[in-house]
């Protein structure tokens, strides 16, 4: 059936943001750009993996009608929406607590956010 | 088309272990922090995809929970970094 193709395009497209994720979490120089990396890429990979389990279940409740495949897709669903909902917030908490317990980015001469810390 | 799941698993278990790397050899504590969302992030994916990979819904439920519990642990580490605590 043609959502075999969905699924696996959707599986691919989302190990491969996984893995970049990764990649810049490990080679990138400091907590910023490892946090715009790591945080981003692997949000967009998790959804990407999570939509092809969507796609699966819609698809097996077409073909077989077992109902139980409509509650993966719906159980799935409410997974991503706390995906979306979370990952960004504690992204956002991260930098924060970074920058105020006085981690500078690598090549950084001024800071210009000081006068707001305090 | 169950071999396909287990293959995508095996595939975020990679990615996993390279993010183990950071939070072990991270300079900083902030870094650290990084790569446990990371971390945190690949297990929900991964517990979805096995859900299909042993027919078992019930592990879709537990990663629900599991992104809503390691988001409540990263807001009080971040707390604790900017000194809150």
């Amino acid at each position: 059936m043609w959502t075999d193709y969905l699924i696996w395009i959707f599986l691919i497209i989302g190990l491969i943001f996984n893995g970049l994720g990764t990649i810049g979490l490990l080679r990138f120089p400091d907590v910023y750009t490892r946090l715009h990396a790591a945080t981003k890429a692997t949000t967009f990979g998790s959804i990407f993996t999570s939509l092809a389990v969507v796609t699966y279940g819609f698809s097996q409740l077409y073909l077989t009608g077992n109902s139980a495949n409509l509650t993966l897709s719906l159980h799935t669903i409410v997974a991503i929406a706390a995906l979306i909902l979370t990952n960004p917030v504690g992204a956002h908490a991260i930098a924060r607590a970074a920058h105020r317990s006085g981690v500078m980015p690598e090549q950084a001469v001024v800071d210009k956010l000081a006068e707001v810390k305090k | 088309m169950i071999e396909v799941w287990f293959l995508a698993a095996f595939i975020l278990i990679i990615w996993i272990i390279l993010s183990t790397v950071r939070a072990v050899a991270g300079p900083t504590l902030p870094d650290r922090v990084v790569a446990l969302d990371t971390i945190n992030t690949l297990m929900v994916a991964i517990m979805i995809v096995l859900s299909v990979a042993y027919k078992q819904i019930i592990f879709v439920d537990v990663a629900i929970v599991y992104a809503l519990l390691s988001f409540v642990a990263t807001l009080y580490i971040a707390k604790y970094l900017e000194g809150g605590i």
